[in-house]
C-alpha cells in the first residue's frame, strides 16, 4: 500500500476491484465502512461476483474476469473526457509533460508498440524514451524536453488521452460485459472528486490478487496507478494504491526479496554481464532525467551505499574494497528462475532438490499435477511445516498409483517447524508497517524454531565444506553468523543486523551527528558505499536504532486524527505512513485539503514538516521544483513508463486472458499480450472454446479458511467443510444442476468434482453479444485435511484446474480467469 | 478507579448472570472474578493470517512455575490495536485451535527413496543427511563460469521455497545462506 489500512477512513470514494477485503481482510474492512458512515464516502465494487464486499457498495458492477484494463482505461478516458482531472498536479509531479521520442507507436491497429519482434515475442525498447539531450548511452536524457502546457501531441499527456480515446463507454461494454449505463455511473462517481475544478477531495483504490494474477496483471496496477496519477490522488490521506496483499508477512517478504530477481531492499541482482561491483552499480543506480528547470532528488542515486552495506552484512571482513566487497559471491542471474520456471526446471529434471519452508507448493500450483510429477523427478525434498500438507505427501497424491511408488526415488525429510506463537520476529503488513510479536509457548514435541532448523543445516553445510573443500567454499565459509547462539540465532540480533550498525565511526554533516562504530545507525542517510556500515536491508534501516526496536513500539496514540498512529510500530521508509507524501500539497507546499493536513513546507524553517514523516528531501524548497516520486528518476510519477522499465508496453493495454472466450475487441489478431510465451513441457495444455471449454474459471477464498491451512481445525472446518463449485442459477438451470448435486469442472489440465452451490452472486454476462459465464471456486482444500483424512470430501486440488502460463514484469501466474467446462459429475 | 478491560468483563459477566438468572448472583459473581484468563500470562503477538497483521493476545497458564511448560489457554484480539481495535474474524478467532492442534508435526520423518511411508528420523542424522545431499548436489552442478567465460557462482539444481508467515529475519537468513550457495530458484509465496 502507498497508504494504511486505517488510511483509508480519510478517504471520498473507493474503487475496490480485484480484491474482496470484507471477506479476506474482514477486520481492515472496518475502515471502508468507517469512511463511509463517518465522511459518507462512496464505495464501488467491481468483481467477477457478488462479493460481501459488493453488498456494502454504493455502486457494484459485475465484470468479466480479466477486463481490468479495459474498465480501468474507460475510466482515464471518462477523466480526461469530462475534465475531471487534477491539472496542477498532472503538469508538474507526472510526466504528463514529457515529450516522447518521435519513433514510439501506439498499439492502435495491430496491438502492438513499437519494436516489437514477432520471432521472439520481446520488444526492441528503444523508441520507449523521451526527448532530450544528455545521459548515458540508450539510457534516460538528462534534460527531458517538456511542454508543460500538455499540448504537444508528442507529449506523455497527449499520448495518453489517444491511447485511451479507444476506451470509450461502448467498448468498455462490450469488452468488460458492464452495461454502459451502469460504467457510466461508476465513472462519474469516482472521478466526482474532481468535478469544477475541486482540489480537496480524494479517492483510493484498494485491489489484491485479482488483479496480480493475470498475464497483464502488472499492467492492471498501472492503469490504476495512471488513474490515481491523473485524478492527483497519489500520496494524499485517502487516497493512493493500495495492495491489500494477501498473507501476514508477503509483505516483508518482498522487501527483503525471497524472490529470485532481487536482492534486500529491492536491489536488482548482477547478472553475468556485470562483470564487476562497478559494472553492476552502473547498470542499476540510475541517473536523473528531468526537464532542466526541475530538481529530481533520484534517491536511488545511493545504490551503491545500500549494495556494499548490504554486502558489508553479508560477508563482514571478507567483504573489502580490494575484493569488490565480495561482489563475486552473489549469483549472478540471467534468465528467469521464478515459481513457475523452478518447477518447469525440476519436471524437466534440472532441479534435483528443494528446501520449502512453509510453502504448500502442490496446492499452491498452477498445474498442481505438473508441481508433484516435478516432485517425482528430485533427488531429495525437505520440508519444514507444521502440519502434515501435499507438498512433502506428494507422493501420496491420489493421482499416484501405488505401483508407481517404488519408482518415485525422491528422498523427503519433513521436519516438524515452529507456529506462530512459539516464535518472535516481525512481520510485514500491507501498510508497511513492522511489528514485532513475542514467544507465547515453545514449539510441542520434538518441533524446533524455524531459524534453528535452518541453521543447523547451514552450518552442517559449512562444516562439510570446511572439512572436505568443494566447490567455491569462500561464501559458505565466509558467510557472517555471529550470533549468540549460532545455532539457533536470536531473531532480535537478526534485526538489528538487519538495522546495520557503523563499522567505524560515520559522520553525517547535514545533522552534525556522528555514530559511533558498533552502533545501531539511526536510518539509511547513515549508510555508506567505503565500507564503514552494514545493513541486511537498507529500507529497514531506522527500524532497529540506538534508541531501540521501534518494531516493537505500542502507542496507539494518533495526534493528529489521520490514523497515523506514529509511535506504532515502524514503518518502511523511515516511519513514513503515507508514501510520497510530499504530493499531498500544491505546487507551493500547501495541502490540498486543510482538514487532511500531513505534510507541508514551512517557510520559517525552510523545512517540510508535519504529522507524517515528509517522505521528500527535507530542505528542498517549493520554488525549487523537486518532483515528490524521489524514487524515480524523473522525480515525477509515470504515466508513461520509459524503457526496460515495462516488459509489455509503457502503456497499458487491454490484452485477453491466455484461455479467453472471446476474441480481443481492440485488435483481433493480437488477442494476448504479445510478449507472454506458454510453456512447453508434456503437462502445459492450454484449452480453447473450440475444446469445448467455454466457461470461465476463477478461483478465491473464503472468510471461514486460510489457504491450505485451516482445513487441520476443527472450528474452520465445522463452519465450511468440503469443497464446492459456484455455478450461476441460469447456467445451472440449463444443464439441470440443483445446489448440492456433484459436478466435474474440467479445464485442458485436470478435472475437478464437488458439489455445485447454485448462486445468483454469478450473473450471466454478454460480452461483445455473446452470452459467458463464470463460475468461481474457493481454493481451500486437498488430499490432507480433517476432511479429507476422514473420507468426508474429495480428494483434490483446485490448482490442478489452473495454467502455468505468467504475467512478464511480475511472474505472477494467471490464475484468474482461464477456461473450464461444467458436467454434472 | 478506571475499569480496565478485564474489570469490564467480569462485570458484564456478572451483569448477565443477575438479569438473566433472577436470583442472589454474589456467588456467581464471586465465580466470575476467577476467570481463567485472571491468572494468565498475555503475550502479544499477531495473527499469522492475512495482511492486515491484527494484534492478538495469547493467554497461558502455568508459564511462571519452575519447570511447567506454559499453556495456551485463549487467544483474544487486542483491544489496543490501532488496525483491528480487539476485533477477530472467524480465522483469527480460531487460533487457539491452531497452536492447540493434534495435527501438529511432532517429530523429523523421511520417506525413502521407492517406499510408501514414513520412517521417524533423528534431528542429528536428518540435518546431516540433508546437509550431504545439498554439498554433493552443489559440488556435482556448481557453474563458476557461463558459455562466454564470465563468473556467475550459480547453484540452478537446489531450490528454496518460503512461506508467507517466515518472518523477516528468517526470510534474511534464507537470503543470506542460499545466495551464498548460490542458489538463483529462491522464491516466496510472495510471487504467487
Amino acid at each position: 500500500m502507498t497508504n494504511g489500512w486505517i488510511d483509508i477512513k480519510n478517504t471520498d470514494v473507493m474503487l475496490i476491484m480485484g480484491g474482496n477485503p470484507a471477506e479476506n481482510h474482514p477486520c481492515g474492512f472496518k475502515w471502508p465502512i468507517e469512511a463511509k458512515r463517518n465522511r459518507n464516502a462512496k464505495m464501488i465494487v467491481v468483481d467477477p461476483r457478488f462479493t460481501r464486499t459488493a453488498a456494502t457498495a454504493d455502486l457494484f458492477c459485475q465484470i468479466r474476469a480479466g477486463a481490468d484494463i479495459a474498465f480501468l482505461g474507460g475510466l482515464i478516458h471518462y477523466a480526461i473526457e469530462n475534465n475531471r482531472i487534477a491539472k496542477e498536479y498532472v503538469a508538474n509531479f507526472t510526466n504528463a509533460a514529457f515529450l516522447v521520442h518521435d519513433d514510439f507507436k501506439l498499439p492502435e491497429e495491430d496491438g502492438v508498440f513499437s519494436g516489437f519482434h514477432a520471432d521472439t515475442q520481446t520488444y526492441d525498447k528503444a523508441s520507449w524514451n523521451y526527448q532530450g539531450s544528455g545521459g548515458p548511452a540508450a539510457g534516460l536524457p538528462e534534460n527531458v524536453t517538456a511542454d508543460e502546457k500538455l499540448e504537444n501531441p508528442r507529449s506523455v499527456f497527449q499520448l495518453l488521452k489517444k491511447h485511451y480515446s479507444r476506451y470509450t463507454p461502448e467498448v468498455v461494454e462490450k469488452i468488460t460485459g458492464i452495461p454502459k449505463e451502469q460504467f457510466l455511473q461508476a465513472a462519474d462517481m469516482f472521478t466526482s472528486i474532481r468535478k469544477d475544478g475541486d482540489t480537496s477531495k480524494v479517492g483510493t483504490v484498494i485491489y489484491a490478487v485479482g488483479w496480480t494474477q493475470h498475464t497483464f496483471g502488472t499492467q492492471i496496477i498501472r492503469t490504476a496507478a495512471m488513474l490515481q496519477l491523473l485524478l492527483g490522488n497519489v500520496g494524499r490521506a485517502g487516497g493512493g494504491v493500495n495492495a491489500l496483499r494477501g498473507h501476514s508477512n508477503i509483505q516483508g517478504a518482498t522487501d527483503i526479496a525471497g524472490i529470485f530477481d532481487n536482492l534486500p531492499g529491492y536491489l536488482k541482482v548482477p547478472t553475468p554481464a556485470d562483470t564487476d561491483f562497478k559494472a553492476w552499480m552502473t547498470r542499476i543506480t540510475p541517473t536523473s532525467a528531468k526537464p532542466h528547470e526541475w530538481e529530481s532528488f533520484n534517491y536511488w542515486s545511493n545504490t551503491p551505499k545500500f549494495a556494499v552495506s548490504l554486502l558489508k552484512s553479508m560477508y563482514g571482513d571478507a567483504a573489502k574494497r580490494e575484493n569488490d566487497w565480495a561482489f563475486h559471491y552473489l549469483p549472478k542471474v540471467d534468465r528467469n528462475y521464478s515459481w513457475a520456471y523452478l518447477f518447469d526446471g525440476m519436471y524437466r529434471g534440472n532441479v534435483k532438490g528443494l528446501l520449502a519452508f512453509g510453502m504448500n507448493a502442490v496446492a499452491i500450483g498452477p498445474d498442481s499435477q505438473k508441481n508433484i510429477d516435478a516432485l517425482k523427478k528430485a533427488d531429495f525434498l525437505v520440508v519444514c511445516e507444521i502440519y502434515p500438507d501435499e507438498t512433502s505427501e506428494f507422493w501420496k497424491s491420489p493421482t499416484v498409483k501405488p505401483e508407481e511408488l517404488k519408482d518415485i526415488k525422491t528422498e523427503v525429510y519433513r521436519l516438524p517447524g515452529a507456529g506462530f506463537a512459539e516464535k518472535d520476529g516481525t512481520f510485514v503488513n500491507s501498510a508497511r508497517w513492522l511489528q514485532w510479536k513475542w514467544i507465547a509457548v515453545p514449539p510441542p514435541g520434538s518441533a524446533r524454531l524455524d531459524q534453528d532448523i535452518l541453521a543447523q543445516i547451514f552450518l552442517k553445510v559449512r562444516e562439510l565444506y570446511q572439512k572436505e573443500g568443494g566447490k567455491f567454499p569462500d561464501p559458505v565459509v565466509n558467510l557472517t553468523w555471529n550470533y549468540t547462539t549460532p545455532k539457533n540465532p536470536s531473531l532480535s540480533e537478526v534485526a538489528k543486523e538487519l538495522n546495520g550498525k557503523a563499522i567505524a565511526d560515520v559522520e553525517d554533516k547535514a545533522t552534525n551527528t556522528t555514530i559511533k562504530a558498533g552502533q545501531q545507525l539511526p536510518g539509511f542517510a547513515f549508510l555508506r558505499d567505503d565500507g564503514s556500515t552494514s545493513s541486511g536491508n537498507w529500507l529497514w534501516c531506522g527500524s532497529w536504532t540506538e534508541a531501540g526496536a521501534l518494531m516493537q513500539r505500542r502507542d496507539p496514540a494518533d495526534p493528529s486524527g489521520l490514523g497515523i498512529h506514529p509511535n506504532w510500530g515502524w514503518s518502511w521508509p523511515m516511519n513514513r505512513r503515507v508514501l510520497y507524501n510530499r504530493a499531498s500539497c500544491d505546487v507551493s507546499g500547501k495541502p490540498w485539503d486543510g482538514s487532511r493536513k500531513q505534510v507541508w513546507w514551512n517557510e520559517a524553517q525552510k523545512r517540510w514538516v508535519g504529522n507524517d514523516v515528509p517522505d521528500f528531501k527535507p530542505d528542498s524548497a517549493p520554488k525549487d521544483h523537486m518532483g515528490p516520486f524521489i524514487m524515480n528518476p524523473e522525480g515525477v510519477g509515470r504515466l508513461f513508463v520509459p524503457l526496460a522499465g515495462m516488459a509489455d508496453g509503457p502503456f497499458p493495454e487491454h490484452y485477453e486472458p491466455i484461455e479467453s472466450p472471446v476474441t480481443n475487441l481492440l485488435h483481433p489478431k493480437q488477442a494476448n499480450n504479445p510478449v507472454v510465451k506458454k510453456f512447453s513441457t508434456a503437462s502445459d495444455k492450454y484449452g480453447t472454446k473450440e475444446q469445448g471449454f467455454n466457461v470461465i474459471c476463477t478461483t478465491y477464498r473464503l472468510t471461514e479458511h486460510y489457504h491450505y491451512w485451516t482445513k487441520n481445525n476443527p472450528v474452520n472446518v465445522q463452519l465450511v467443510p468440503e469443497p464446492f463449485v459456484e455455478i450461476p442459477a441460469e447456467l445451472a438451470g440449463e444443464m439441470g444442476i440443483k445446489g448440492g448435486d456433484r459436478v466435474k469442472v474440467s479445464s485442458a489440465r485436470a478435472a475437478y468434482v464437488a458439489k455445485a452451490m447454485v448462486t445468483h452472486r454469478i450473473r450471466p454476462m454478454t460480452v461483445n453479444g455473446e452470452k459467458v459465464y463464470q463460475i468461481g471456486i474457493p481454493i481451500h482444500f486437498g488430499f490432507r485435511g480433517i476432511q479429507e483424512d476422514a473420507g468426508r470430501t474429495e480428494r483434490m486440488l483446485v490448482n490442478s484446474l489452473s495454467p502455468t502460463v505468467l504475467d512478464p514484469n511480475a511472474n505472477t501466474p494467471e490464475f484468474k480467469g482461464f477456461l473450464v467446462k461444467v458436467e454434472k459429475a | 478507579m478506571e475499569p480496565t478491560r478485564r474489570k469490564f468483563f467480569q462485570l458484564g459477566a456478572g451483569g448477565v448472570a443477575a438479569t438473566v438468572l433472577g436470583f442472589d448472583v454474589r456467588k456467581a459473581y464471586a465465580q466470575a472474578q476467577e476467570l481463567k484468563i485472571a491468572r494468565t500470562t498475555e503475550t502479544r503477538s499477531l495473527c499469522p493470517y492475512c495482511s492486515v497483521a491484527c494484534g492478538v493476545i495469547i493467554h497461558t497458564l502455568g508459564d511462571r512455575a519452575k519447570n511447567v511448560t506454559a499453556q495456551v489457554v485463549h487467544v483474544e484480539g487486542d483491544p489496543d490495536h490501532p488496525t483491528n481495535r480487539g476485533t477477530l474474524c472467524p480465522k483469527g478467532s480460531s487460533l487457539y485451535q491452531d497452536i492447540l492442534n493434534d495435527r501438529r508435526l511432532l517429530k523429523p520423518q523421511v520417506r525413502r527413496p521407492g517406499s510408501d511411508h514414513w520412517e521417524d528420523i533423528s534431528w542429528d542424522q536428518a540435518i546431516d543427511e540433508v546437509a550431504r545431499h545439498i554439498k554433493k548436489t552443489r559440488d556435482e552442478t556448481f557453474v563458476e563460469k557461463d558459455a562466454q567465460g564470465r563468473t556467475v557462482n550459480r547453484l540452478e539444481s537446489i531450490g528454496f521455497i518460503g512461506g508467507c508467515t517466515d518472518t523477516n529475519e528468517f526470510n534474511y537468513l534464507a537470503v543470506k545462506t542460499m545466495r551464498s550457495l548460490g542458489v538463483c530458484y529462491l522464491e516466496n509465496q510472495a510471487r504467487v
